[in-house]
């Protein structure tokens, strides 16, 4: 008890307090817990550190995160997943308005038009996008959406085994295992073409089999590849009575073709890039989306409807189908997920109307150029392959190097004293690459960053033994 | 009076103009792309898109007014109180939004070196510490996304569990009460598990009797909340606790009504093996409109060997990945977790310290018991089972919808119209016409009696006006949805390609219809 209350809590003061418990009828607080048996109450304090003012509060964390160096003290070719975009102000702003902020899910329509027309309109981009029926207004991430893009071709199949690339994410592949194993799905791999990189169509054609679900495949793939081959698997898929998955990237369909296109009966994305900042990985927006009635019934999470007011004068937007949902279908829903990442989804929104046709197209081109000029000037690095795949790439390559083992983490070692993130290390996920590792180039790395940066891998390599 | 912005706001594709646009990319520059070369063959045939991509043309002032205008068409609890049940839906402090706008953390790669992000690992692996001594479990993960997904974290590590004991083949039985969050049927059936449904006794919690008999050798564990959603502490939970690890199954803390405990109650006292707590909801983070939230689970020492990988560690120097999880369940999502939501906490829990976040569960529990015991002198709802409550307790409207026909989610609708958030309806489902109110801390005396006026309100009225309810609201943005237009297979609308939809902005029954032969999404889904 205080004479004053905690500027979060207004009825803290003795005085607010007493006037309560009179109004309940009560002497004290603890009566309200009397009914907790003793032996489970906790009769000391916590130990937890606090009642800090704001200023310290503030001042603590900053003295914290000075530690940090961020992708603004560095020069940084990480991507693997998460990726250093401009996120323009305009975008902050919207996804900053409290009333969006700080809300919960929609669940009153009327007064909530705002959330749920936003939603609607990041669906029909990203449906539009890619060519699919319906998109829904978000899952946890992008490994997530692929778990649930898996669940669900089993769902919509009753077939039990889904097939993967080799070339994945390794989060990817341990979540997709999470969300596999439990129910009885098998998970396979194909290969990758040793050459090029693109998905091996013989391996995959002898895996692919009437009893399988889905064949998962991205583009770009995990090592940057733009693999033409890839339009063909929806075909196979399909032949087998199997569906297709496509993983894209949100920012390459201002240039590539939309995976809906060719086929694809489910697309999933992980949507940071055009959302929000990298924040260490998290939060990501899960995009998923699907074609036909078939899988739209089995697709988890919010879905967003347009519809009208029943007196019929107004348009209006709820939440639909939520016969799918937890909430309602309990054991048996298409998933368990409530909370989402709906505002990430808002400033996806805002994001692609900010860009348009021509903004996005543009961003894609840019990163292409960038890509392009980066591949040519570390393809004289000594000893070392650049890019390891020969075919086309967006934003990410495989480096190879021709050396010793223990190169790619020495490499990275010594970027580092020069202020330098070097790529992800592929060493222990995907030992047949040898010594290598995977480099990501965005419209934030400029070719004056480049260049130092091939630079420094040009004298590191030629030091070395 | 209270009325809500309504701007008849068009869709923002509505708005596009050919050559229009919002915001300028940084292109390459032309050394860039002399070095870089033809374009021409830089993309295969086969994936090259046709054209530019179909998205709205519009400036960048005319987004901003369209989601701003937006934004004014949302409740949310920066306006006023927000007493939606089970969701405990705070106040958000300021101070967190300021402490993770910094490049120090929106630039931070997940797969920086270690050497670069200490800080950002102290943090967490302060979190970590501070979380688990306030859940009184040994350690946590801060990967889950949500609660939703701590609980199918929670479930992995169950089966995990049997696995390693070779009883995973027979352990398929996960109980959860009939009182239960929907998401905990869900997240048990996900991993696999038959979900047995234990029905509460007449006071409203778990029935022992019947635990006992659906407790055995085929029982994984049980999932639950305390106090339940009833708002109703389970004060048999030693004894529960009891009768599920004698039989084998361990004990799941679904953490989302921890607020009244903070600092009073910890889940690891009850017995609880495993806990997730929703960041979102007891530390004061922001819910986004649906998300993003946090789900941290944490787990007993023994349960340690199955959390996901990395955990943080802290050598007396460094801070660092720990990777050393014998029986680790992998991962359940890409990266480390919801950072924003994290530092976000992290921050309100430093500002409230052990005294703080006591005061917070005991303001919690006043708060809400000064509304039901206002709500019960006037004679009016019912409170079915017993009156002590917690952070939450959930009316009945049924004798009132009884004598006038007027449901509980009229009376929600009507609740918006005085410039409050409606208590969430129909939910726990053992209560007919049910509105839960939840009521946290951060309310002040006059939103607490500004809610009582609306709850007592739309009952004088639905026994003088029911019509009057019956059509609310009447000061929302929009009047009352029509939901059952908005599933039907016949009118469903899911994104906004639809050229006669557009046309009209007011939409009759009969356009909508004839759309019906040229949607391809047309069917409900099954049962
Ligand atoms: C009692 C209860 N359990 C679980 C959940 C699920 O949490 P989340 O929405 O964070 O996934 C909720 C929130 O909706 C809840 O109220």
């Amino acid at each position: 008890m205080a004479q004053t209350s905690h500027p979060f809590i207004p009825n803290s003061s003795d005085q607010l307090r007493n006037s309560m418990l009179r109004v309940i009828g009560i002497g004290s607080l603890d009566e309200l817990y009397s009914d907790i048996p003793l032996e489970v109450r906790l009769n000391r304090p916590l130990k937890v550190d606090g009642f800090a003012s704001e200023q310290e509060v503030r001042s603590s964390i900053e003295q914290l995160f000075k530690e940090n160096k961020s992708g603004s003290d560095y020069n940084s070719f990480l991507g693997a997943g998460i990726y250093n975009h401009y996120i323009p102000a305009a975008v902050k702003a919207i996804v900053s308005r409290t009333e969006f902020q700080t809300s919960y899910t929609p669940y009153q329509a009327e007064i909530s038009q705002g959330l749920l027309q936003s939603l609607f309109e990041f669906e029909s981009m990203i449906r539009d996008l890619t060519a699919v029926d319906a998109v829904n207004s978000s899952l946890y991430d992008g490994s997530t959406a692929l778990g649930e893009a898996a669940r669900m071709a089993v769902r919509a199949t009753g077939k039990y085994k889904v097939i993967v690339p080799r070339n994945l994410h390794p989060d990817k592949l341990s979540v997709l295992r999470n969300y596999t194993e439990p129910v009885g799905i098998r998970l396979e791999a194909f290969g990758y073409d040793e050459e090029t990189g693109g998905p091996d169509l013989n391996d995959l054609q002898s895996r692919l089999d009437r009893e399988t679900a889905a064949v998962y495949c991205e583009v770009p793939s995990f090592f940057g590849t733009l693999d033409a081959d890839v339009v063909r698997i929806p075909s196979l898929c399909h032949e087998k009575g199997a569906l297709s998955i496509i993983g894209f990237d949100p920012i390459s369909l201002g240039g590539l073709k939309p995976p809906g296109e060719y086929g694809a009966d489910i697309v999933v994305a992980e949507g940071q890039s055009i959302s929000s900042e990298m924040n260490f990985g998290g939060p990501g927006l899960g995009i998923i989306g699907c074609r036909g009635e078939n899988l739209l019934r089995q697709i988890p999470g919010r879905l967003i409807g347009m519809t009208t007011t029943i007196n019929g004068t107004d348009k209006a937007f709820s939440m639909v189908l939520q016969t799918r949902e937890q909430h309602i279908r309990r054991e048996r829903a298409t998933s368990n997920i409530c909370t989402n990442e709906a505002l990430l989804g808002i400033g996806a929104a805002a994001y692609l109307s900010l860009l348009g046709p021509k903004g996005l197209h543009d961003l894609f081109e840019s990163i292409l150029v960038k890509t392009r000029y980066a591949i040519k000037r570390l393809q004289e690095l000594p000893k070392a392959s650049v890019p390891r795949f020969e075919t086309q790439h967006y934003q990410e390559f495989v480096v190879a190097f021709k050396r010793a083992p223990g190169i790619t983490s020495k490499i990275n070692r010594r970027l580092l004293l020069a202020g330098m993130h070097g790529g992800k290390s592929l060493v222990g996920d995907f030992p047949e690459l040898g010594e290598s590792s995977l480099l990501c180039v965005t419209e934030i790395n400029t070719g004056e960053a480049i260049d130092r940066f091939s630079g420094l891998m040009t004298k590191l390599l030629r030091g070395s033994r | 009076m209270y009325h809500q912005a309504t701007w008849d706001e068009p869709l923002i594709i509505e708005k596009s103009q050919a050559g229009k646009r919002g915001h300028i990319p940084t292109g390459p520059s032309d050394i860039e792309r002399k070095i870089a070369g033809d374009l021409g063959s830089a993309v295969p045939m086969a994936l090259r898109r046709n054209g530019l991509p179909p998205l709205p043309e519009v400036s960048e002032p005319e987004v901003i007014r369209h989601f701003v205008r937006l934004s004014q068409e949302n409740y949310s609890p920066d306006l006023g109180i927000y007493p939606l049940g089970s969701c405990t839906m705070k106040y958000n402090p300021k101070s967190a939004e300021l402490a993770v706008s910094t490049h120090k953390l929106e630039k931070l790669h997940p797969e920086q070196d270690e050497s670069t992000v200490q800080g950002m690992l102290a943090m967490l692996f302060r979190l970590d510490k501070i979380l688990a001594e306030i859940t009184g479990m040994s350690r946590m993960s801060l990967q889950p996304a949500a609660g939703a997904h701590g609980e199918y974290l929670g479930c992995l590590i169950i089966r995990s569990y049997h696995r390693s004991r070779g009883e995973l083949e027979k352990r398929t039985e996960m109980i959860v009460p009939d009182s239960s969050h929907g998401t905990n049927p869900a997240s048990a059936a996900m991993a696999g598990f038959k979900v047995m449904v234990v029905p509460s006794n007449s006071e409203g919690m778990v029935d022992l009797e019947e635990l006992k008999k659906l407790a055995g050798p085929n029982t994984a564990g049980l999932m639950i909340t305390n106090p339940n959603t009833l708002g109703i502490f389970e004060k048999n939970i030693l004894e529960i606790a009891k009768v599920v690890h004698q039989a084998g199954g361990l004990l799941y803390y679904d953490g989302a009504n921890f607020n009244p405990l903070l600092g009073k109650v910890r889940p690891g006292d009850m017995g609880f093996d495993i806990v997730h707590l929703n960041l979102h909801k007891t530390f004061a983070t922001p819910h986004g409109g649906g998300g993003p939230g946090a789900g941290p689970v944490g787990v007993t020492k023994e349960l340690e060997r199955y959390l996901p990988i990395p955990l943080i560690g802290f050598d007396g120097k460094k801070y660092f990945y720990d990777y050393n999880v014998p029986d680790t369940v992998g991962k359940i999502r890409a990266f480390h977790g919801n950072i924003g939501i994290l530092v976000r906490a992290y921050a309100y829990i430093t500002s409230l310290g052990a005294e703080g976040l006591k005061t917070v569960a005991e303001t919690a529990v006043l708060n809400t018991n000064y509304i039901l015991s206002r709500i019960l002198a006037s004679g009016t709802y019912d409170l079915p089972f017993a009156r002590a409550r917690k952070h939450e307790f959930v009316l009945s409207a049924k004798k009132l919808y009884d004598s006038t026909g007027v449901r509980a989610m009229d009376l929600a609708k009507r609740m918006l119209d005085k410039g409050v958030h409606a208590p969430t309806t129909y939910f726990p489902q053992i209560v007919d016409e049910a509105l839960m109110v939840e009521v946290p801390e951060t309310e002040s005396l006059a939103d607490l009696d500004q809610l009582v006026e609306a709850l007592l309100g739309v009952y004088r009225e639905a026994q003088t006006n029911p019509e009057l309810v019956k059509d609310a609201p009447h000061y929302a943005s929009v009047r009352r949805i029509d939901d059952v237009k908005a599933s039907h297979p016949k009118t469903l609308t899911l994104h906004w390609n639809n050229p006669t939809l557009l046309e009209n902005r007011k939409v009759s029954n009969e356009e909508i219809s004839s759309q019906e032969s040229k949607s391809r999404l047309t069917s409900p889904p099954s049962r």
